[in-house]
C-alpha cells in the first residue's frame, strides 16, 4: 500500500511543480473547444443538433484525459533515460504495485487536467444537465484516465526513445480521437465509420461522460461501464507484464 | 547441511555463472567467492562483463545459466530477500532530478518500508555524514555530480544493507570527493562490517581500497587474489602492470545497447 502511495505521490508532485505542463496542456482543448464550438455552433443548431457547446464539450474534455493520460507514458521513459527506474527495479516490492501507483499517480492528473477543462468550458456557456450526476461523470472520467495512462505505460515499456513513443501514440491517438464521436454524433454515418467507432474503446468514454454530463445518450451507460472496466483492468495486466520484463 | 554452514561465511556466492545477450557472451561461467566484510573489487576493460555481472546478482538482470547466492538467497527466485539485503550505487545517475534530496531518499525509505521514526532518524545520519543535510531541500537538478553521488550513497545505505554494490562510484568525481567518498565507505566497513563489492578503472583505487581483487575479461575471471598475489603471479611491480600484462594493451571498445547508447550522449551533452 506504502509502494501505491509513495508512487503515487511522485507523479501528482512532479505534474504540481510544473507549471508549463499545467497550463500548456489546457491550450490545445480549449483551442478545440473555442474554435470548433462557436464556430459549428450555428450549424449544429440549424441542423437541430441542439447547443453544440454542450454537445461538445464532454468531447473535450475525454480529449484532454485522453492526451494527458496516454502521454504519462512519457515519463517512464523519462525514468528509464535518466536512470530513476534502476532505482525502483532494484527496490524489493512487486512490480504490480508500482504500475498501480504510477498509473493511479497519472490518471489522477489526467483527471484533474479534465476537472479543469470542464471548469473553463463554463466561461464559454456549457452548462451540466444535471448537478447531481456530476459524482457519475468524475467517476467515468478516472476510469477513462486509468485506462489510457495503462495503454501509455505499456507502449512506454516496450519503446525507449521519445521519438518513437511519440511517432506510435500521434498515430493511434489522433484516428482514436476523431472517429469516437467527441466533436459529431455518430448516427447516420457510413458503415464504415459506425464499426471503427464501434471497436474504439474512446467512443464508450465520450458517451458516458455526455450522457453523465449533458443527457445526451448513444449507447447504454451499464455497455460504457463495462467495456471501460474491463478494458481498464486488462491493460492493467498488459502494462503491468510489459513493465516487468524491462530489462536495463 | 554442510553446504548451507559454509554458505554462511560468504556474502556473495557465484558458480558457472553465465549470460549470453543474442549471441554474444557477456559473462563466461565465472565462479565468486566474496566472504562477509570484505572489500572486493572488481577490475577489467570495458565491455568485461563487470556491470552485467552486478545486475544479475543485484536481479536487474536474469542469468542464463550459474548458481548464485546473495547473502544466502537466490536472486533468480527470492528476489526481494535479496532485495532487501543490499545497496547499489549505479554507475549511471539514478536519481529523480525533480524531487529534493530529502525527497529521493525518503522515496527509498519507503520503498523499503523502514518505519517513519526509524526512517527520518537514519535519513538525518546519513545526510550529515555525507554533508548534505543544509542541502537536503534543494532540487536534486540544482546539484553537482559530487553532490549527486554521495545523495546516491547515502540512499543506498538507509536500509542497512549487509552489501554495497558500487558500480564505478567515482567515475567523474575529483580526487578530494572521491578521497571523501572512500573514507566514509571504508569507516562504515569496518564499524558495521558491511561488505563492498566495487568496480572500477581507476588501478590505484583498487590497489589501496581492497582487500581481494578479480580481473575479468571477456567475460572470464582472469586472476585473483590480493594485489601481492597478482603482481607476483604476474612478476610486475605493480597492479596496473599485472592488469596490462593479463588484459593486454590494445584497447577495447564496448558494445553497447540502445539505451546505453542515449544515456551516454546524455553524459557527453552535459559536460
Amino acid at each position: 500500500m506504502n509502494t501505491i502511495y509513495i508512487f503515487w505521490l511522485r507523479q501528482i508532485k512532479k505534474y504540481l511543480r510544473s507549471r508549463s505542463r499545467l497550463f500548456g496542456s489546457l491550450a490545445q482543448p480549449v483551442l478545440f473547444l473555442v474554435a470548433l464550438g462557436f464556430g459549428f455552433g450555428p450549424i449544429f443548431q440549424k441542423a437541430g443538433g441542439g447547443n453544440y457547446i454542450n454537445f461538445l464539450t464532454p468531447g473535450i474534455i475525454t480529449q484532454s484525459i485522453l492526451f494527458t493520460a496516454v502521454f504519462s507514458g512519457m515519463d517512464l521513459i523519462w525514468d528509464k533515460q535518466f536512470g530513476f527506474l534502476k532505482e525502483t527495479l532494484a527496490a524489493p516490492v512487486p512490480r504490480l504495485h508500482i504500475i498501480l501507483g504510477r498509473t493511479t499517480g497519472s490518471a489522477t492528473i489526467a483527471l484533474m487536467q479534465g476537472t479543469m477543462v470542464m471548469l473553463l468550458s463554463l466561461l464559454f456557456g456549457f452548462r451540466p444537465y444535471d448537478f447531481s450526476r456530476l459524482l457519475f461523470a468524475f467517476l467515468f472520467m478516472f476510469i477513462i484516465a486509468f485506462l489510457f495512462t495503462a495503454l501509455g505505460s505499456a507502449i512506454a515499456a516496450l519503446i525507449d526513445d521519445f521519438q518513437g513513443f511519440q511517432f506510435i501514440v500521434n498515430f493511434l491517438l489522433m484516428p482514436m480521437y476523431f472517429l469516437s464521436g467527441a466533436l459529431f454524433p455518430l448516427d447516420g454515418l457510413p458503415k464504415i465509420f459506425t464499426i471503427i467507432a464501434t471497436v474504439n474503446p474512446l467512443t464508450y468514454g465520450v458517451d458516458a461522460l455526455r450522457t453523465c454530463l449533458v443527457n445526451i445518450s448513444h449507447l447504454s451507460l451499464l455497455l460504457d461501464l463495462t467495456v471501460l472496466g474491463s478494458l481498464a483492468v486488462a491493460l492493467l495486466i498488459v502494462s503491468s507484464y510489459s513493465f516487468s520484463k524491462i530489462q536495463i | 547441511m554442510d553446504k548451507s554452514a559454509k554458505a554462511g561465511e560468504f556474502a556473495i556466492r557465484a558458480r558457472k555463472l553465465t549470460k549470453i545477450f543474442n549471441g554474444l557472451i557477456a559473462v563466461n561461467g565465472i565462479d565468486l567467492e566474496v566472504k562477509k566484510g570484505e572489500i572486493f573489487a572488481f577490475l577489467g576493460p570495458n565491455g568485461a562483463g563487470k556491470s552485467t555481472t552486478i545486475k544479475i546478482l543485484t536481479t536487474l538482470l536474469q542469468p542464463t545459466s550459474g548458481e548464485i547466492l546473495v547473502n544466502g538467497y537466490n536472486p533468480i527466485i527470492q528476489q526481494d530477500e535479496v532485495r532487501k539485503s543490499f545497496g547499489i550505487v549505479f554507475q549511471d545517475p539514478s536519481l529523480d532530478d525533480d524531487l529534493t534530496a530529502y525527497e529521493n531518499i525518503e522515496f527509498h525509505g519507503i520503498l523499503y518500508g523502514i518505519p517513519k521514526a526509524l526512517r527520518e532518524k537514519r535519513i538525518e545520519e546519513l545526510l550529515r555524514i555525507v554533508e548534505l543535510w543544509d542541502r537536503k531541500d534543494g532540487f536534486v537538478k540544482t546539484f553537482s555530480g559530487g553532490m549527486r553521488r554521495r545523495l546516491e550513497i547515502a540512499r543506498g545505505l538507509l536500509h542497512h544493507p549487509s552489501i554495497l554494490f558500487l558500480d564505478e562510484p567515482t567515475l567523474g568525481l575529483d580526487p578530494q570527493t572521491r578521497n571523501q567518498m572512500w573514507n566514509y565507505i571504508l569507516n562504515l566497513n569496518k564499524k558495521e562490517n558491511i561488505t563492498i563489492f566495487f568496480t572500477t578503472h581507476y588501478i590505484e583505487e583498487a590497489e589501496k581500497i581492497a582487500k581481494r581483487i578479480a580481473i575479468i575479461d571477456h567475460g572470464r575471471i582472469i586472476a585473483e587474489g590480493t594485489v601481492e598475489d597478482l603482481t607476483r603471479r604476474t612478476n610486475t611491480a605493480s597492479l596496473e602492470d599485472a592488469f596490462l600484462s593479463l588484459t593486454g594493451r590494445e584497447i577495447r571498445n564496448e558494445d553497447v545497447g540502445n539505451l546505453d547508447n542515449t544515456r551516454m550522449r546524455r553524459k557527453i551533452m552535459r559536460r
